[in-house]
C-alpha cells in the first residue's frame, strides 16, 4: 500500500551549506531508488534548537514529503540512522487531513509568490 | 434575626462570569494540528513547557489527544523544549 510520509531531519551545524544540500540529495536519491516519489522539499535553514542535541544548540532543518510503499520505508529509516551528519530525524505518516493541509499551504505560498 | 443588609462580607463576593469554554478546533473547523509550527502549540503549554489540561483550555478529548501527540513530536525535533522556565 503506497502511503505518503513526511520526514523532518536536523543536520549538524558544523557542515557547510553544500554538504547539507548533498545529504538532502542523497536521501532523495535513496527514496527514488526504493521506487518512491518525492513530492515536496523544504529547507528551513539554520535554526536554534530548543535544547542542545549532541552538545550543539543550532542545526539545519530540512523537510521531505514523499510517497512510498510501506514495506520499503524501513530501509530509508536505516539510512537515516546510519548517516552521522544527521543529528535527529522524525518520519510521520500523513493522513488525508495532513495532505490537504500541506497542499493548501503550498498553494497559498505559490499565490503569494505570484503576487510579488 | 439581623436582616440581610447588615451582613457585610469580609471579601467582596466574586461572582466570576462563567465564560462558556469552547473547543477552538470544532469552532473554526481545524482538522489537522501541525506539529511543525511551535508558535501555535505554545498556546497549549504553560511556562514550564508542560501541556495544559483540558479543563483550562476547554478543548474536546479528540483534539486534546491530537495536540499532545503534536507537542510530543515537536519536542522530539527540538522545536519545543521538554522543560523550560519562562517559556512565553
Amino acid at each position: 500500500m503506497v502511503n505518503q510520509y513526511e520526514t523532518v531531519f536536523i543536520t549538524n551545524p558544523v557542515l557547510s551549506e553544500a554538504q547539507v544540500k548533498e545529504t538532502v540529495e542523497k536521501f532523495k536519491q535513496i527514496i527514488t531508488d526504493n521506487d518512491g516519489e518525492v513530492i515536496h522539499e523544504e529547507n528551513w535553514g539554520l535554526r536554534k534548537l530548543a535544547y542542545p542535541i549532541q552538545k550543539k544548540s543550532t542545526g539545519f532543518y530540512n523537510l521531505l514529503q514523499f510517497k512510498i510503499e510501506g514495506e520499503s520505508l524501513s530501509k530509508i529509516e536505516i539510512q537515516f540512522k546510519r548517516d552521522e551528519r544527521i543529528m535527529r530525524f522524525l518520519v510521520t505518516r500523513m493522513d488525508k487531513y495532513a495532505i490537504q493541509y500541506s497542499e493548501k499551504k503550498r498553494s497559498m505560498k505559490q499565490a503569494k509568490k505570484e503576487e510579488k | 434575626m439581623a436582616d440581610n443588609s447588615d451582613i457585610r462580607y469580609l471579601t467582596p463576593v466574586s461572582v466570576d462570569i462563567k465564560k462558556k469554554k469552547y473547543c477552538r478546533f470544532k469552532k473554526n473547523k481545524i482538522k489537522y494540528i501541525d506539529y511543525k509550527d511551535p508558535e501555535f502549540l505554545k498556546k497549549f503549554l504553560n511556562e514550564q513547557g508542560k501541556i495544559l489540561p483540558r479543563r483550562i483550555t476547554g478543548t474536546s478529548l479528540k483534539f486534546q489527544r491530537k495536540i499532545s501527540v503534536a507537542i510530543k513530536r515537536a519536542r522530539q525535533i527540538a522545536l519545543l523544549p521538554y522543560v523550560a522556565d519562562m517559556l512565553k
